[in-house]
């Protein structure tokens, strides 16, 4: 099989962020493996592990199936009527690679916008663990690093950043 | 004749708040002076304070403050502001240092807080005494069991006298500890919220909003297994909850447990393999405390709100939250979570996954509270023709009162009412 390349990766990642805008959140985790997580540490401790800081998000699997049910649900209040968010990603880069599976980085700018109010601008950097399974890439592990010193204005991570 | 911004009427079994209290610069400065300037007012916890010299950088009651241990080990709170021009003297968040320095004309400070370099000290010729010009405190500076405040108003009561029987629900966090130390785990949740400081409180105990509002959590509980009860006549909870006045304006909750709890009280979320471990925790609780407060231990939970601005919640985890006013319609938040110093490695990794299954702004519940919360402020600005938020439920209740009523939310506006009579 050969490498993963960073087209590969920059079509993969452009793929999710279609199907996270689009709120097509079932969709989404079919790019996800059976023993994925989703993270985003603090930001006063942006390298920190789950284990042992308190996180702003830490799911397995489990709880990010349970995520995507309670986001489309109507009852999520926070996500209802949805946030309309569209985001930019860059500056990607295979930071390693072992055999299937590579490290990838990348920067992001995601706006979210909710009605009565101003834009809300999330900027950081994406950290993916990616693999490959058969032809298709699948996400084994997506950490999101928010720069802001403070979640301050941007309020609450209820969507899937 | 002081103005009151409450209605409560005993006999009509009525009580109605005056929503100008959540929109009004007014109330706000007056709450600056009269909440804020005399209550006693959370800092910080001596666990984020580990060795000497460490410091921290907040502001608390819209005063920027460095809590800090000096050489010695001793902790303190300074105003960050240099004595001769008024720079913050303190820039970093957090770290350790024997000394702050301030970066524009370069007055140092040692972390006990003594004027130590001027530069070109031999300048001032008349009147100069370094000895006056040590970075300035808050009028008082005390703690019970590693919680630290402040006051600003030097004629205030004695800590411990201002939180009278609240410390019995604080003991109650604090003993989940085999030695009594409980810390500060790293990692702070800070978010914004458009709404009044105030909506903070009420949202913190109020139960009553727990089956609509946080309704998607209840089904992620459900799905995890989690045995949600239906509410038997008259309620509207799965389990039986109480509002518990602790007087002082301070109060609390104290709810049969049916969410799980790290202390010790087993769901599946928590998976098989914990269940050893969370047995030996309750072992242990028992031995030390006895069978009766390690069943009030860990199988109650209860959200704690130290009059005006501090809410432990002993829930799913525990959470030390704390909140100020940044303007009458935004508030900034700040939450920790709080765990056993001697916690395992295991232990804490559950603690802060539970943590994250209801708190913070990822969490399954309190994205939500924020929306209701920003909803009500976004629905105020009809203040001027719709004057009277209604706060009557339970009222008149005999007995115990329920924590899905508003007998609680009720001690918190008539102490905050009292406050502001005496504007």
């Amino acid at each position: 099989m050969a490498a993963i390349t960073r087209a590969e990766v920059e079509d993969f990642l452009y793929r999710e962020a279609a199907l996270l805008d689009e709120w097509k959140l079932e969709e989404w985790l079919g790019l996800l493996t059976d023993d994925a997580a989703y993270y985003v540490p603090p930001n006063d401790h942006p390298e920190g592990d789950h284990r042992t800081v308190l996180f702003i998000l830490a799911d397995d699997i489990v709880r990010i199936r349970e995520r995507v049910k309670r986001l489309m649900s109507p009852d999520c209040h926070a996500e209802y009527p949805h946030s309309r968010t569209r985001r930019m990603i860059s500056n990607v880069r295979i930071v390693s690679a072992e055999g299937e599976t590579v490290t990838v980085a990348a920067n992001f700018i995601c706006n979210r916008f909710r009605r009565y109010e101003r834009v809300r601008e999330y900027v950081g950097a994406y950290r993916y663990v990616l693999k490959r399974v058969g032809n298709e890439l699948r996400i084994k592990e997506r950490r999101v690093i928010i720069d802001a010193h403070e979640l301050g204005s941007l309020g609450a991570v209820s969507f899937i950043l | 004749m002081p103005r009151s911004y409450i209605v409560d009427d005993p006999e009509k079994r009525q009580f109605l708040l005056d929503r100008e209290v959540h929109v009004s610069e007014a109330v706000l400065r007056d709450e600056m002076a009269h909440i804020f300037g005399k209550c006693w007012i959370y800092v910080g916890h001596s666990s984020e304070l580990k060795k000497p010299n460490d410091f921290v950088t907040r502001k608390v009651a819209g005063r920027p403050v460095i809590f800090n241990r000096d050489m010695r080990g001793e902790i303190h709170c300074f105003l960050n502001t240099c004595r001769h021009r008024g720079a913050i003297v303190c820039t970093e968040r957090e770290g350790s240092r024997r000394a702050f320095r301030c970066v524009y004309h370069g007055w140092a400070y040692r972390n006990d807080g003594a004027l130590g370099g001027v530069p070109g000290e031999e300048a001032y010729r008349g009147e100069f005494d370094k000895s006056t010009l040590g970075l300035r405190k808050p009028a008082r500076f005390e703690s019970y069991r590693d919680f630290w405040f402040l006051n600003l108003d030097p004629d205030a009561p004695a800590l411990t006298d201002y939180l009278g029987r609240a410390t019995e629900y604080i003991d109650l966090v604090v003993d989940q500890s085999p030695s009594g130390q409980m810390e500060i785990i790293a990692g702070a949740q800070e978010y914004d919220i458009a709404a009044n400081w105030k909506l903070m409180v009420e949202n913190s105990v109020d139960d009553y909003h727990l089956p609509t509002t946080h309704a998607t959590w209840l089904n992620y509980m459900a799905n995890s297994g989690v045995k949600i009860e239906r509410p038997t006549e008259g309620r509207v909870l799965p389990t039986k909850g109480l509002a518990i006045d602790l007087g002082n304006g301070h109060f609390t909750t104290d709810n049969v447990n049916f969410r799980g709890r790290p202390v010790a009280a087993w769901i599946p979320i928590y998976g098989e393999e914990a269940k050893p471990e969370m047995a030996e925790i309750r072992r242990e609780l028992e031995a030390r405390v006895g069978p009766d407060r390690a069943r009030r231990i860990a199988e109650t939970n209860r959200n704690l709100v130290i009059f005006p601005n501090l809410v432990i919640n002993d829930g799913s985890s525990v959470t030390v939250r704390t909140f100020f006013p940044d303007g009458p319609t935004k508030m900034q938040v700040t939450a920790w979570a709080l765990g056993p110093v001697e916690e395992t490695p295991t232990a804490r990794s559950r603690r802060l996954d539970a943590f994250l299954t209801f708190y913070g702004p990822g969490g399954f519940a309190t994205p939500d509270d924020v929306e209701a919360l920003e909803l009500v402020q976004q629905g105020l600005a009809n203040w001027q023709d719709d004057r009277w938020t209604e706060m009557s439920r339970g009222m008149g209740r005999e007995g115990d009162q329920l924590n899905s009523d508003e007998h609680h939310l009720r001690i918190f506006w008539r102490k905050w009412n009292q406050l502001m009579e005496a504007v």
